[in-house]
């Protein structure tokens, strides 16, 4: 347990809503091994900010399709996207326009409001 | 303030929400179809990778009568019978017809592929290669909804609020996310296809988004909820190594299938020291499976993550290929290599046999407010069928959606902007407030899944369901008030936490209250303090809201009158 609760994480995750200044927030997660990005990121809203805009729904399945966001600059469901116990970057989809965070505007234009 | 009016309103668009909207404009309703995700994608219908049961006989000779004795036996006498007969009559319909839209099911020599699964005693359960049925399916109702003009679908809405005027549903209030605007529905009927609580806890199977907000918005639109205490727990769901794209439930049919050894933490089997029989046989009932696994681990012989390791170390590759397929290499990518490892499992929540009380036409007592799928209570009474949830989600979505149809056909809603004001004078008090503990409404989910999950999971206990009703009712009366919530208005995750929040304690106070009641052990609902059945109690609760509190009768089973094996 000791030497599990030693690894962590770095998520280096850009932040800020459509018209504000970005900016990048650091957070420190402890890692598990098989652990995957989202873990991440719903480990930093319950513990250390909850404010952090993410979209996600099945959480693990890899069937919703909904939590796609930019991980060290790739194109990740973040679902499946594995964390490894170093630094690693998190950004919205650079192609969709962004809402919030890491909240992007990926609903099909016949199902918007 | 956006304003949208329709003949038919659908919260939730999952297998029971879209099936609805396709019913009620094939039979002459404009329908607007919302989901808090994206239509088709959210809820436990994408989820599902298992099978889907119907009667169509193509495998060997079956008939609806015998899939339903099968399920009332599952029931343990708790079934709504009308609704358990809706079920198996039109499930063969809904099947053929998911066909003809392009469901791609298993087939062999000219007919649709049928397994056997617990608890069936005919070969019925159709599903889609590989481990691919929910996904399959609700593509197939994606894109038939996508067809009809007359379904106006709205993604990354939430409905907060069910409008009533005069015993009557009149529409709804919903949260848009992305602008965190509020939104006014008006329509002649509305239904509730939202699915059930299994984000009630710490350990589900399901999708993350289904809070039980179906049930909180029927108990505050007035409507009864039925048979609150029946939350499904999955045996051997999967607990580590950290399994991703795969639904945590995929092991029974393999274990099934091939004779997975369950061991304990010391690696010995222990089933049989509970009076199973699983030595060598691996068929254990889920309930016996379930318990054995929970008092190993209580015992402090549980595996790393407080389950029991599943092994198949002793199967050979090529068998675990023939039947695994292309899994296997899912798996792999996972760095789970079967033939090397055991992998860990134990009880998660899985499904809801109660919800909604609603009569055969899927109808509330709340006039033009129905209720459709999971979110629907009372056709598996104490406890499902295998492959019943997916073919309760399209028959009860067909008829709630025709019945809604035909309803907005025969009622005028005059609409003023003033029915909702209420409802959005309420919503609208709730970002007043600033932050007060630093508390917030994801930690606060968080406490109450790892509580349900001690105190009102697989094996209760009255304390614990007391310690469990008091820290609820705490929440709801001093934290809920208080979280902290930024005023942002784009995609503002808290606010979002915060409606869920309200409805998973209110479901949570329902499910705690009907697990004390039921002082006995059936079906589902195990109380290790009255551990045997009380024929007495061969009732079903149902729950209403009075001046906020929480209050229930016991009832007598709708029951049929028919005869034992007279399908012939």
């Amino acid at each position: 347990m000791a030497e599990r609760a030693t690894k962590k994480a770095v998520l280096h995750v850009r932040r800020g809503a459509l018209n504000e200044a970005s900016r990048y927030d650091d957070f420190e997660v402890p890692f598990e091994e098989g652990m995957s990005v989202l873990d991440a990121l719903r480990w930093i809203r319950v513990n250390l900010d909850s404010t952090l805009a993410i979209r996600y729904s099945c959480i693990n399945a890899n069937a919703c399709k909904t939590c796609m966001a930019l991980v060290n600059g790739e194109v990740e469901y973040t679902c499946i996207a594995k964390l490894a116990p170093e630094s690693i970057t998190v950004e919205p989809l650079p192609k969709r326009p962004l809402i919030r965070d890491l909240v992007t505007d990926t609903v099909p234009d016949d199902e918007k409001l | 303030m956006r304003h949208l009016t329709s003949d038919v309103l659908i919260v939730g668009a999952g297998g029971a929400g879209m099936y609805a909207a396709i019913a009620a404009a094939r039979n002459g309703a404009s329908v607007v179809l919302l989901d808090k995700s994206l239509i088709g994608r959210g809820g436990a219908t994408v989820m599902a990778q298992m099978t889907v049961a119907a009667a169509i006989g193509q495998q060997e000779p079956d008939h609806w009568t015998i899939h339903l004795e099968d399920t009332i036996r599952a029931g343990r006498g708790l079934c709504n019978e009308e609704l358990s007969a809706l079920l198996c009559e039109e499930g063969p319909a809904r099947i053929l017809e998911m066909e003809q839209w392009g469901t791609r099911w298993a087939r062999e020599n000219g007919h649709v592929k049928q397994e056997m699964a617990p608890g069936h005693s005919r070969r019925r359960c159709c599903y889609v290669d590989f481990l691919n049925t929910g996904p399959a399916v609700a593509a197939t109702l994606r894109r038939k909804v996508g067809e009809i003009s007359e379904v106006r679908r709205i993604s990354n809405v939430a409905v907060v609020e069910i409008l009533t005027r005069d015993g009557r549903a009149i529409g709804a209030v919903g949260l848009n996310l992305s602008d965190g605007e509020l939104v006014t529905f008006a329509a002649r009927a509305v239904i509730l296809a939202a699915g059930g609580l299994t984000k009630l806890y710490a350990r589900n199977s399901a999708s993350a988004n289904m809070g039980g907000e179906a049930y909180a918005l029927a108990l505050w639109a007035g409507a009864e909820l039925v048979d609150m205490e029946f939350v499904q727990f999955f045996p051997i769901g999967h607990l580590a190594p950290r399994l991703v794209g795969m639904d945590p439930i995929l092991w029974d049919p393999f274990r099934y299938k091939l004779g997975g050894k369950l061991l304990n933490g010391n690696f010995e089997e222990f089933v049989d020291r509970y009076g199973g029989t699983d030595f060598g046989q691996y068929t254990a009932t889920r309930d016996l499976a379930s318990y054995s696994i929970l008092k190993e681990a209580e015992a402090g012989r549980g595996s790393p993550h407080g389950g029991a390791y599943l092994d198949f170390r002793h199967i050979s590759e090529i068998q675990l290929r023939g039947a695994f397929g292309p899994v296997i290499d899912r798996l792999l990518l996972n760095g789970i290599d079967l033939t090397k490892t055991a992998v860990e499992v134990g009880p998660m929540a899985h499904y809801h046999m109660g919800g909604v009380r609603v009569d055969s036409n899927m109808e509330t007592r709340i006039k033009g407010l129905y209720a459709a799928g999971e979110a629907a209570g009372g056709a598996n009474g104490a406890n499902r069928l295998s492959g019943n949830a997916i073919t309760e989600a399209f028959v009860f979505g067909e008829r709630a959606g025709s019945s809604a149809a035909e309803a907005a056909k025969q009622i005028q809603v005059d609409w003023e902007p003033e029915l909702a004001t209420a409802a959005i004078e309420r919503i609208k008090a709730l970002r007043r407030w600033q932050s007060k503990n630093g508390v917030t409404a994801v930690s606060l989910q968080a406490e109450l899944q790892e509580m349900m999950w001690e105190k009102a999971g697989p094996f209760r206990t009255g304390d614990k369901l007391a310690a469990a009703l008091a820290r609820i009712q705490q929440m709801l009366r001093d934290d809920l008030p208080s979280v902290s919530i930024t005023e942002e208005t784009l995609y503002n995750v808290d606010l979002q936490d915060w409606f869920e929040l309200r409805a998973m304690l209110t479901t949570a106070e329902a499910v705690v209250r009907s697990a004390l009641a039921r002082s006995e052990s059936r079906g589902a609902h195990q109380r290790e303090d009255f551990p045997e059945a009380d024929e007495s109690l061969l009732k079903n609760q149902v729950m209403e809201m009075k001046n906020g509190e929480l209050v229930f009768q016991w009832i007598s089973p709708v029951r049929l009158n028919r005869v034992e094996g007279s399908h012939g």
